[in-house]
């Protein structure tokens, strides 16, 4: 099937197979920031942005991904630079490997919630998982991240 | 993951059933847990096209369209409005933003899953199923059929008279269930409508029921073991959680 995807802002046409996930498109295009970390729909780390919202990209075909706008972490570069800032900062991350999905569904969580309470942060994240840390390390960050863009913004 | 060799986005509800009618293909919802398992399907239906991913309200009843994501249902204003915190309670412990903004309210249900937080939800609040063909009829009584090919549209609700509170147990916060409970009264009755799920059997609705006659229906119900609890123990939360949602509801009819 013949699928096009503004990928990253830029529009592409491809030959897909009908049970094709997004994921192993968006690989397929060279994003390789999106990986499958559970393969049970659970961990958040293949997170890439379905027409602005944050969707399990393991979860999607690509098939449904036609004619809509994909972002993954390449296309956030300068953002994503930003927020892994303040991430290194906190000493949050050991391994990394559940960067790429987090950082997606931060950039995400601000988009979508203006101000958000601490509680309102968990939940939001409670869809990425970490194996190596408390979360604790990461929680610092986002607010110290969310707090520099609000003064920022004033 | 499953294999599929065909994609077919429907033009109409007709067509979708008619697709489903053979046994080798699936309709579509947000693919979530279909991928979980290794089915080799001929034709892939997607309903995405047929305008099904809508919340809203007709005199009073509320009409979720199948394609609805369980993220919708948590950030509707509209179901806030009818029914305050009770959807996003529902909702907000099934795995996470992203899962949710991919699972839809029509897989959910056609799915019957044991587990499911939304069955205990609707069942509570007298929800009715509208199918292609089936017409419509309550959500309990789906919940009893075989499965069949039919092809569920849309979820109907009261949008009004109503007040209901959900509550879930979980070892973990983003786990499924150990047990669920939902507890759901018309304004103006002494009686409640309590659906117990994650028995982990699928969810049932016990109606008429008293706050003397509670505990004695609660444990007339059949409850089983799994790795995430025992049998004992299920039985010992579901007057627990269901207690809870009393007081919870008590406080919003004031």
């Amino acid at each position: 099937m013949t699928i096009t995807v503004t990928l990253n802002g830029q529009k592409r046409t491809s030959e897909v197979a009908p049970d094709l996930t997004l994921y192993e498109y968006l690989r397929r295009e060279g994003c390789f920031s999106v990986k499958c970390g559970c393969e049970t729909s659970n961990c958040g780390l293949c997170t890439v942005h379905l027409d602005g919202k944050p969707v399990l990209s393991c979860s999607v075909l690509a098939v449904r991904a036609d004619g809509r706008q994909v972002t993954t972490l390449e296309g956030l570069r300068p953002q994503a630079e930003e927020l892994g800032g303040y991430l290194a900062d906190e000493g949050a991350e050991q391994c990394g490997f559940c960067s790429p999905g987090f950082l997606m569904n931060v950039l995400a969580m601000e988009q979508e919630l203006a101000d958000p309470t601490e509680k309102e942060i968990q939940r939001y994240l409670a869809g990425n998982l970490c194996r190596c840390s408390g979360y604790q390390g990461q929680l610092r960050a986002v607010r110290r991240y969310l707090a520099a863009r609000k003064e920022g913004r004033q | 993951m499953f294999t599929a060799q065909n994609y077919v986005r429907v033009q109409s509800l007709e067509e979708a059933w008619s697709l489903n009618q053979k046994k080798s293909n699936r309709i579509l919802g947000g693919g979530c847990w279909l991928r979980l398992g290794r089915q080799r399907i001929g034709t892939l239906i997607d309903l995405s096209d047929l305008g099904l991913g809508t919340i809203r309200r007709e005199g009073d009843t509320l009409l979720l369209g199948a394609m609805v994501t369980l993220r919708q249902l948590e950030t509707s204003a509209l179901l806030q409005e009818c029914y305050g915190s009770f959807f996003p309670r529902m909702v907000e412990s099934i795995v996470g933003v992203q899962f949710r903004n991919c699972a839809t309210l029509g897989g959910s249900v056609a799915g019957r899953f044991g587990f499911s937080d939304l069955l205990t939800g609707l069942l509570a609040v007298d929800s009715q199923v509208c199918l292609v063909k089936g017409g419509v009829m309550p959500l309990a009584r789906y919940l009893s059929l075989p499965p069949s090919r039919d092809v569920v549209a849309e979820i109907r609700l009261p949008a009004s008279g109503w007040k209901a509170s959900y509550q879930s147990f979980r070892n973990t916060h983003t786990d499924l269930p150990v047990l669920t409970c939902a507890v759901a009264r018309k304004d103006g009755e002494a009686a409640f409508q309590v659906s117990v799920g994650a028995r982990p059997a699928r969810a049932v609705l016990l109606t008429d029921v008293t706050r003397e006659t509670l505990a004695c229906r609660l444990d007339q119900l059949s409850y089983g073991s799994n790795m995430r609890a025992g049998e004992a123990y299920r039985r010992h939360l579901a007057p627990v959680l269901a207690a809870r949602a009393i007081e919870e509801l008590e406080v919003k009819q004031g």
